[in-house]
């Protein structure tokens, strides 16, 4: 019960901590939430607009896969050899500090103006976290567990199978949590700096015609995927830890 | 057992003879002139032990007590093949040691208890993939777990459990190995000094029901005098034996004997050993 009562009441107070901005800041043209979700109704019948769904949709989730899986399995190569873990530690901080828009002409230029650099975008973005977390984790094994596998008899393949990567799985999941909504934030800033796709686009769109009841539709629309999406990997990393 | 050692009463407290004196049949693990150097990059090298001989009786139980940092575990790790000696031989049952022999069972001094698993789980996991059918797996783990009285706690998890609790679930999933040679490296360290003494009693009712030898690493003096047959006692780094005690308590025994008057001498004269190499160690640091 507590767990859907907490949430409920901080939405009931954004939505009206939203109405009073509306009322007070009035004529700056800030729709109400009635008119934003009116206007997502709007969206909702509208064949272009799941048309540019489909488009965010499409970079996001190859995004989300490419990042997943490589960030992975870099960070698990970067964990078993500590020499390479000690270098690359510092870089991918670093790296991962920077503000990345910054180097999106530079992804522009190697990919070119389609969907790729879209994606390289949103891995940019969901894959470094992912190598920090999973290469910590395998940093931080305790020694005793791989001691005790041996003593067990179990070849290092099985050790590799039956206790590291269970050792690993919680972090590599908040990892992941952490990787899918920062992926999503890669492929939705490259549509809203160079595209005529996507949900990004649409919204860049929609602020240049002065359209703020539909920008402020996608942005809630994306909000809440995003929080579902986020629900969802806590869950699964909740039911993980004893 | 020998009789000899079967009575409470004969107070002799002799200091054994040296280790040849053991029929050959007799060695259940041995190791001759084992020293073991660690050099560890970009830092000078360590001699951590030895040169050390040491000979464990089949089915005997014995204790090594020594100043810490004295290569206690380095001895354990040697024996459990989980470190190579630098020098010397080692031995398990006639063969060299080259990785962890079968038969060979290691408690460590951390917790090692898989947080993923349950207590059932954690118990089973040394049994998954090896030969023996899965209705004598769960005979095994069942008695096990009965055996280390963990059986309310079976399906929960080690973070529910205490550090007692969790160091037992470690003795059972090495208990269902059947190991023929059981080394603890300070197995009930954390714990407080009652938990200390009922482990210790469990201990023994586990060494008399295996019949395995056992090899427990202490830093506690009075456990050693009141669980052990043999007590080795070793000098500060590098760890050497100076001393080997022979306590001569009955098989039959538990942690009542703490108010037999040879108790209190044995203690005493384990203190009297390692005072001195107590006393390098704090000044060599
Ligand atoms: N991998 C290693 N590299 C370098 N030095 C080591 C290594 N392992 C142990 N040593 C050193 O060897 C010495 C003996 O260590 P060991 O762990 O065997 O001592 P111990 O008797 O078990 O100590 P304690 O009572 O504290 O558990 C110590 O001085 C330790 O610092
Ligand atoms: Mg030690």
């Amino acid at each position: 019960m507590r767990s859907t009562i907490g949430p409920a009441l901080v939405l009931l107070g954004l939505v009206v901590a939203w109405e009073i901005l509306h009322l007070v800041v009035a004529n700056s043209g800030l729709p109400s939430p009635f008119e934003t979700l009116a206007q997502l109704g709007v969206l909702f019948q509208d064949a272009d607009f799941w048309k540019e769904t489909a488009q965010t949709a499409q970079a996001f989730a190859i995004a989300v896969v490419i990042s997943t899986i490589a960030g992975i399995t870099l960070g698990i190569l970067l964990g078993m050899n500590r020499t390479a873990g000690a270098v690359s530690e510092p870089i991918l901080v670093n790296l991962y500090a920077l503000p990345k828009v910054t180097l999106y002409p530079v992804v522009l230029l190697l990919f070119g103006l389609g969907i790729s650099a879209r994606i390289a975008f949103g891995v940019m973005h969901g894959m470094i976290p992912l190598t920090l977390f999973t290469m910590n984790a395998i940093l931080q094994l305790k020694p005793v567990y791989r001691r005790s596998a041996a003593v067990m008899g179990l070849s290092s393949f099985d050790t590799s199978i039956r206790v590291v990567l269970p050792a690993i799985l919680p972090e590599v999941i908040t990892g992941t949590r952490l990787g899918f909504s920062l992926c999503l934030l890669g492929v939705l800033i490259g549509e809203m700096f160079a595209s005529r796709n996507g949900l990004g686009y649409l919204v860049t769109h929609a602020m240049e015609r002065g359209d703020m009841p539909t920008v402020l539709a996608v942005a809630v629309l994306l909000a809440v995927f995003a929080l579902l999406a986020n629900a969802a990997l806590l869950a699964l990393d909740r039911s993980r830890r004893h | 057992m020998s009789l000899v050692r079967s009575s409470l009463a004969e107070p002799s407290l002799t200091v054994s003879e040296p280790i040849t004196m053991v029929p050959e049949d007799d060695h259940h693990a041995r190791l001759v002139d084992v020293t073991r150097v660690f050099t560890p990059r970009g830092r000078p090298s360590v001699h951590a032990l030895g040169p050390v001989d040491l000979d464990l009786r089949r089915g005997e139980f014995f204790s090594v007590v020594g100043p810490s940092g004295c290569g206690k575990s380095t001895l354990l790790d040697v024996l459990a093949g989980l470190s190579a000696p630098t020098e010397g031989r080692a031995e398990f049952e006639g063969q060299p040691i080259k990785g962890v022999p079968p038969g060979v069972g290691v408690v460590f001094q951390e917790d090692a208890s898989f947080p993923w698993l349950t207590v059932r789980d954690n118990v089973a996991f040394g049994l998954k993939r090896t030969e023996v059918d899965a209705a004598e797996v769960k005979r095994r783990v069942d008695y096990a777990i009965g055996f280390m009285g963990l059986k309310s706690f079976a399906d929960a998890y080690p973070a529910q459990l205490s550090g007692g609790m969790r160091q037992r679930v470690c003795i059972a999933r090495t208990l269902v190995m059947q190991p023929r040679l059981i080394l603890l490296d300070e197995p009930f360290g954390a714990l407080d000094q009652q938990t200390r003494l009922l482990m210790g009693d469990e201990l023994l009712r586990l060494w008399r029901e295996t019949g395995a030898t056992v090899l427990l690493i202490t830093h506690a003096l009075d456990e050693a005098a009141m669980l052990s047959d043999r007590v080795g006692v070793m000098s500060a780094r590098p760890g050497l034996f100076i001393d080997i005690l022979d306590t001569g308590w009955p098989d039959e025994r538990d942690s009542r004997i703490v108010s037999h008057p040879r108790f209190g001498e044995l203690t005493a004269r384990l203190w009297d050993r390692l005072r001195e190499e107590s006393l390098k160690h704090l000044n060599n640091d």
